[in-house]
């Protein structure tokens, strides 16, 4: 049944803001993840379309962060499969699955705090670094050459971010949202196609959301990045989101366009209680 | 002789590009910080980047005497888009890049811009919104492509493009371009700039070739400019000292311009740059100063005595070096340590290592805060100047600098004081006229060229320097006939790193009041090292101890204005601590940071009551408005103090 809603909505199709949302870039069936007893995640099914900003919502403990790290290949579940692109993902390491095109920013920073906001950036790099280490201990040609083209693609980044006034400022150095603002710079760095946001926007005033919104939205519009996200503030996940997901106790309740999530009468029962006889 | 036939061919910016490109061709004549690294653009490159540009400029439909709107913040390309326009010759019309909606829609408006080139997205969503009552716009132009994928391009091109399609055209518009440069004389008008308007709306103030030209090559001599200076262009494009300064003077010297990566990025810039042309309004060295005086206080102890010490000793010696007068052998050696220790290291963190010239204007300058550079060893004059003047009135030569005068007539000047002591001028700089204001144009300028500056003023005897008291309209009389000079007192308050602005009140009253703006950085600093908590700007400035400060201050300030026997009557009896910061958004000051009387007055009306009936509480609520346009409303209950005010020594008749 789910299958024939996917196939129908199936083809690529122009938002209103004039964005392409192309066809499916990964696809979750019936994915479970245990630990122990605790079911985190009970056979969750659902898709990720190239050039889509796809948000999964839920309260607290509804698997939102366990469901990031499956996509991310930190989780290994215990049921059910990952197609990306078409592809089944065999079981992977989170740095083959970076490899794939996919990158992340943490709920808790994980950042290097002694380390300045372009060196924490250049790390977003690694992955495109083709030198050998012993070309890179003595700076050696193709290692040195290399090294510019990372450092410009990552001066891009700082440009596209405007962070330029604190590039050379260790990040232990940094406010919170600044901090997250180097954090989501470093998963650019990957050129990522698919980029993961745990809680982009926890902990951040009024201002800094609206910062925030704005980058993950021109993210998404000029380098033509699918963003899967996870947030708390429904305001802001209702403006930003083609597609939300909604969890509650690790069982998916709904998956529509923010409009037919918000009238769901069970998302409206899970985010306000229901009263139990 | 050469020289005679040079200045007859050099009749317009367009035309000293020409010279500069073939004269100083392989000289960097542009710099701008970009991905982290300073990319350049020499005299030759430059004229390319402006010749394509002004061809795409012509493809486009650009006609003679057409005005075109340039917003955006201090970039390369958009210095050349108004020489590129120049080229064409048709008007460049520089706009405020932070003004809001509603005031880009008057200029746009009063001038009748056709077209508009504007530095990023946000400038054009402002203009995309002024069009909404602006019908004269055929196209826009944006530089930075950033976001602007998705709007409807049939009435936008972006800067790239418009250089590709005039590239692509060369061979079939060259002509018509080199006719229309061609055709460019001494009277054609050269820019267009609306003043900031301290009074009523912003008047467009037509230059023409002639004062910016002559100006330029006045100033630049004056101050022996040459191609070897590097300034840092980061004052609003569309302020007239910017245009002189990085395109006047810049292009007749052929002198670098470096932009920097963004607004933030300024101090940093400007320490890697190290310019030795630097000019700011009094409002930078404060801020600059206070930075410099957080930090000591957070410095080791050893530290801030060093630091007392050798200011306390820069303070005698360095002003009468800079000026070339006799030091003793003793004092010379004292301060050659202290510029090892000190002042070296000092100037280098404020980027000003190789200042040979450096001007402040815009408004007057704390005497203190003057001589706290100059005591550095920093060449920091003067100058007194205005819009309609093309900047230049009078300046400071080297070695006649004081802080309590704005200098001599700059070359070509003549001066005249009025009856009631309002300063006028004449000069090769004296601007056309008022933009569709004959009547403007009329009562500022008089038939034989004289304008008016709405400044007080006189010229001292000994020296010649002309000083300036205040606005005329602002020097009144208080109730007992004596003289207020309102500006002169605000600035000894602001030169306290805690007060961020002052106005002060007293016309016709039988005594001054004030209010305080606490300069949020200087004073949120305190509180954390004394661990005052405090959740926003209205509670810290409410603190009882905040307010003991700045009683302390302007118990200070009405010590020393009280040994002047003009001014003893200005001292300040009662006072406020304001619960926001006076804004331009809220159009409380200019965007050059300069106090609305009027408006303030009007707005704080009740606060004013209060200050005058005695009362010592009141409750306030003030509209606001915030960054993005919303407005909203704040409310307070200010406290009210008293100051201590010392009686005029009694001088036996």
């Amino acid at each position: 049944m789910n299958q024939n809603a996917v196939m129908d909505k199936d083809a690529p199709y122009v938002t209103e803001d004039g964005r392409q949302i192309g066809g499916v870039m990964m696809d979750l069936r019936n994915i479970t993840l245990r630990f122990g007893g605790v079911e985190a995640i009970k056979a969750i099914s659902f898709d990720i379309r190239e050039g889509e900003i796809r948000a999964i919502i839920g309260p607290n403990g509804a698997g939102k962060s366990s469901m990031l790290n499956v996509i991310s290949g930190f989780y290994k579940p215990q049921e059910g499969e990952v197609y990306f692109r078409g592809q089944k993902r065999p079981p992977m390491k989170p740095f083959q699955v970076a490899r794939q095109g996919v990158a992340r920013t943490f709920q808790n920073i994980a950042l290097f705090e002694g380390m300045s906001v372009l060196d924490n950036i250049m790390t977003g790099r690694m992955g495109h670094i083709k030198s050998n280490m012993l070309a890179q201990a003595i700076w050696a040609g193709k290692a040195q050459r290399e090294e510019n083209e990372n450092r410009e693609a990552v001066e891009r980044i700082i440009d596209f971010l405007e962070i330029q006034a604190i590039r050379k400022t260790p990040v232990g150095r940094l406010p919170y949202g600044l901090k997250k603002r180097v954090e989501l710079a470093r998963a650019l760095a990957a050129e990522p196609d698919l980029l993961l946001l745990d809680e982009p926007m926890a902990g951040m005033n009024v201002e800094e959301k609206e910062d925030m919104s704005r980058f993950i939205l021109d993210v998404n519009d000029e380098f033509g990045t699918t963003i899967a996200l996870i947030e708390h503030d429904m305001g802001v996940v209702m403006d930003l989101s083609d597609r939300v997901v909604v969890m509650d106790y690790g069982r998916k309740i709904g998956d529509g366009t923010p409009d037919e999530v918000r009238n769901n009468q069970e998302v409206i029962d899970a985010y306000l209680g229901v009263a139990h006889d | 002789m050469t020289d005679q036939n040079q200045q007859e061919t050099l009749v317009s910016v367009p035309h000293l590009l020409a010279r500069n490109a073939k004269r100083y061709g392989n000289k960097a004549a542009y710099r701008e910080k970009e991905f982290g690294i300073w990319q350049s653009w020499t005299w030759a490159e430059t004229a390319d980047e402006v010749e394509a540009l002004a061809l795409g400029l012509l493809d486009l439909g650009v006609s003679v005497g057409d005005h075109v709107a340039v917003i955006g913040r201090n970039r390369p390309a958009l210095y050349w888009s108004m020489v590129a326009v120049q080229s064409v010759g048709a008007v460049p019309v520089p706009l405020y890049q932070d003004a809001v909606v509603e005031e880009m829609t008057y200029v746009l408006e009063n001038c009748g811009a056709r077209f508009a080139i504007a530095g990023d997205q946000e400038q054009v969503d402002k203009i995309i919104e002024a069009q909404e009552t602006v019908h004269g716009i055929d196209h826009v132009i944006y530089y930075d492509t950033r976001g602007m994928r998705k709007y409807d391009h049939s009435e936008i091109t972006s800067f790239a493009d418009i250089q590709n399609e005039g590239r692509a055209a060369k061979a079939r518009l060259s002509k018509e371009l080199n006719a229309r440069r061609d055709a460019l004389t001494y009277d054609h008008t050269c820019v267009m700039l609306y003043t900031s308007g301290t009074t009523g709306r912003p008047k467009g103030v037509v230059l023409s070739n002639r004062n910016v030209i002559e100006t330029s090559k006045n100033s630049s001599e004056f101050d022996h400019l040459s191609a070897g200076e590097e300034t840092l262009a980061y004052l609003p494009m569309a302020w007239v000292g910017d245009f002189i300064f990085s395109i006047g003077q810049a292009y007749w010297s052929a002198f670098c311009v470096n932009c920097p990566e963004s607004a933030e990025t300024m101090n940093a810039d400007l320490r890697e740059i190290g310019p030795t042309y630097f000019f700011a309004p009094p409002a930078i060295f404060e801020g600059h100063l206070t930075q410099v005086m957080i930090r000591m206080e957070d410095a080791s102890r050893f530290k801030r005595w060093m630091f007392a010490y050798f200011m306390e000793h820069a303070k005698e010696v360095g002003p009468k070096l800079l000026d070339g007068k006799t030091v003793g052998f003793k004092d010379r050696l004292l301060h050659s340590i202290g510029k090892y220790l000190v002042y070296g290291p000092l100037k280098n963190r404020l980027g000003m290592s190789r200042v040979r010239v450096g001007y402040t204007a815009g408004e007057a300058i704390g005497p203190e805060l003057f001589d706290f550079y100059r005591s550095l060893g920093i060449n920091l004059k003067q100058l007194y100047g205005q819009t309609e003047a093309t900047v230049f009135i009078t300046q400071q030569p080297d070695g006649e600098v004081r802080s309590d005068t704005v200098g001599v007539p700059s070359p070509g000047v003549e001066l005249k004081i009025a009856e009631n002591g309002e300063v006028f001028y004449r000069s090769p700089g004296t601007f056309v006229e008022y933009f569709r204001n004959p009547e403007s144009t009329a009562s500022t300028k008089d038939p034989e060229g004289w304008v008016a500056t709405g400044d007080a003023g006189f010229i001292e005897e000994t020296s010649g320097h002309l000083r300036i008291i205040d606005r005329i309209k602002d020097v009144s009389k208080m109730a007992d006939g004596s003289l207020f000079a309102p500006k002169y007192i605000e600035n000894k308050l602001k030169f306290y790193p805690n007060i961020l602005e002052a106005v002060v009140f007293g016309a016709s009253r039988d005594r001054c009041t004030a209010f305080i703006n606490i300069d949020l950085t200087a004073v949120g600093n305190w509180a954390e090292r004394n661990n005052i908590a405090y959740s926003s700007y209205q509670e810290l400035s409410q603190h009882p101890q905040v307010l003991d400060t700045v009683l302390a201050h302007v118990n200070a300030v009405n010590d020393s204005v009280s040994q002047d026997d003009m001014l003893a009557a200005c001292q300040i009896h009662r006072f406020l601590v304001l619960h926001k910061e006076l804004d331009a958004d809220d159009g409380e000051m200019t965007r050059t940071r300069k106090v609305r009387r009027a408006v303030i007055a009007e707005k704080y009306q009740d606060l004013i009551d209060a200050l005058y009936d005695g009362s010592d509480t009141i409750y306030t609520e003030t509209e606001v408005t915030y960054e993005d346009g919303r407005k909203g409303k704040i409310k307070a209950t200010l406290d009210i103090r008293d100051a201590t005010v010392i009686a005029k020594a009694q001088v036996a008749a």
